[in-house]
């Protein structure tokens, strides 16, 4: 287990009396998986990563990060883990190579070794082209380029991205996902929040959306949305043919079958394989097929299924 | 030691940053010089003669130490947006350094400052010895670890600059008029005098003047290290206690 949480809450002081940011989180992330956190804006988010990566001190609760009690060997969990914020962290009047050299440094890495990190990160990073610039001419996918690159500058078993991908046009956000997926090849655990569900699904091996606080659902995405309700194929007939229904509810692989003004709509668990099937046993008892189309739950369903309310609405 | 390396570490960053942009330390000369230069003949007939140097150049080093400290909050404001503190807080960094390379980079650009300043004084006909000098600028270190340090403790306790510049504003006009730096406090009224008797900073202004006078032997100016010193303990310890929030 890379991190494993108990019970982990944290409450703010607000001028309305205390407010609850995170209300009892569990959590289990493995090791060498890219891990994505999913809910609403203010739903705790951020705030449990803070809390991960000590950057607050949790009100109650247990949690081992990286290996290390969180609550009783903090320092020990820096050491062993990156983040890298929302908003970045480069200053705009040194280069990236500086900022890359100190960041190794407060580590604790001696002047030379910094040196040679520093130079294997722009490498890894592709940031050779504006490496030896001041930060402040970087566009935004470059600064975040570099913000990873100083979040993992210590090669951390671990590393925190916050919303990594927000703000960037889809070329950065493509290149992003590759840097994503290079650090869990090179071993890395990588536990990101994100507001695109469609990044969730793509890219993440496994998934905890949270809400008011708390942990609404966690597994793969695949799990998650099959778990929902399954896929729905909607078959077209012409003239609605009558015999269809009957037909098709015989089949092992339908859970649930509907009648539609022109066809039916079938539950199954697995679209991919089901349709090819649907086809061949409509076609073998002479039925013409007019159209198929195939739906598939994404997590805003999921969500919707256990809240009653849109992730994307707020998101 | 770890915290040795770690604030030398914050501290060659912050003088590399000051160093490309040197015109910030020039700037904050220049209130003082304006001063020296188009105020302090005017106490010449005030003060008695050529000694008038000897009483105000000592002040305006003072004033120069708390206006060139205390509003060092504001980049440190910058940084917190910029998220830069953030990025070394979750670093095994120590927090106390994370102060004190700060307060470090302060207390070398004030130095600095306060040579220039005594070097375009000494024309003036002010004349002082190297020894008591040395200790002059070992008071005014003091007093700007003790005010930037606060600086950035309120900094990190308020994190907005609309809050910051008015506080600032009003805390340090009294704290200024009651160190006795343009006239010593001895023309005060009897009232005024005593409220100035709680201002660590009236200490320092004594101390300096004594130093300048030649008298290292004043109680004066022991009294003002130990109560200066005593304060910037505290406010270091304070302020790092800022940086570590939320995190131990």
């Amino acid at each position: 287990m890379m991190i494993a949480t108990r019970g982990l809450r944290k409450s703010f002081r607000g001028r309305k009396g205390a407010v609850t940011a995170v209300a009892g989180v569990d959590l289990v992330v493995r090791d060498g998986e890219i891990f994505g956190f999913l809910g609403p804006n203010g739903a705790g988010k951020t705030t449990t990563l803070r809390l991960l990566a000590t950057l607050m001190t949790p009100d109650g609760g247990d949690a081992t990060v990286a290996g290390v009690d969180l609550r009783q060997a903090p320092g020990e969990v820096r050491r062993r883990i990156g983040y890298v914020a929302q908003d970045g962290a480069t200053w705009g009047e040194v280069t990236a190579r500086e900022e890359l050299v100190h960041q190794a440094r407060l580590y604790g890495v001696g002047r030379a070794e910094a040196r040679r990190r520093a130079d294997a990160a722009v490498r890894a990073f592709q940031l050779d082209a504006f490496a030896d610039r001041r930060c402040k001419t970087y566009s935004g996918g470059q600064r975040r380029r570099v913000d990873i690159a100083l979040g993992v500058i210590h090669q951390p078993r671990l590393v925190f991205l916050d919303e990594p991908t927000t703000g960037l046009d889809p070329q950065s956000r493509a290149h992003m996902w590759a840097e994503v997926r290079r650090m869990r090849a090179e071993g890395m655990t990588v536990f990101l929040t994100t507001h695109y569900l469609e990044e969730a699904d793509a890219l993440c091996d496994r998934v905890a959306i949270i809400d008011n606080g708390e942990i609404v659902v966690e597994g793969t995405p695949t799990d998650l949305k099959r778990e929902i309700s399954g896929e729905v194929v909607k078959v077209g007939l012409d003239g609605g043919d009558p015999r269809a229904p009957a037909l098709l509810r015989g089949e092992p692989y339908v859970r649930g079958i509907e009648p539609t003004a022109d066809g039916v709509r079938l539950y199954v668990d697995d679209g991919a394989t089901a349709m090819p099937r649907i086809m061949r046993t409509l076609d073998g008892s002479g039925i013409a097929l007019r159209s198929i189309e195939l739906h598939r739950p994404s997590l805003d369903d999921v969500f919707l299924a256990r809240t009653g309310r849109s992730l994307r609405d707020d998101a | 030691m770890k915290l040795v390396r770690d604030t030398w570490l914050v501290l060659t960053r912050q003088l590399v940053l000051m160093l490309r942009n040197p015109v910030w330390l020039f700037v904050g000369v220049l209130q003082p010089l304006y001063f020296l230069v188009l105020f302090g003949p005017l106490l010449r007939p005030v003060l008695g003669g050529a000694d008038a140097f000897t009483t105000f150049v000592p002040g305006l080093l003072v004033m120069l130490a708390q206006f060139g400290t205390l509003f060092v909050g504001f980049g440190l404001l910058a940084e917190l947006r910029a998220g830069i503190i953030e990025r070394m807080r979750v670093t095994p960094v120590s927090r106390l350094a994370l102060l004190l390379g700060r307060t470090g980079r302060d207390i070398v650009m004030l130095l600095a400052q306060a040579s220039i300043l005594v070097a375009v004084a000494i024309p003036f006909g002010l004349s002082v010895k190297a020894v008591n000098l040395l200790l002059t600028f070992v008071l005014l270190s003091l007093v700007a670890q003790l005010l930037s340090a606060v600086s950035y403790a309120i900094a990190l306790k308020l994190r907005s600059e609309d809050a910051f510049a008015p506080l600032l504003n009003a805390a340090s006009t009294p704290i200024l008029l009651l160190s006795g730096i343009f006239l010593p406090m001895t023309l005060a009224p009897a009232w005024l005098r005593h409220i100035s008797e709680w201002n660590p900073f009236s200490w320092a202004v004594q101390a300096a003047r004594a130093l300048f006078a030649g008298h290292p032997g004043d109680p004066h100016v022991w009294k003002a290290l130990v109560i200066l010193g005593g304060l910037a303990i505290a406010s270091a310890a304070w302020a790092a206690r800022s940086f570590a929030r939320g995190v131990r």
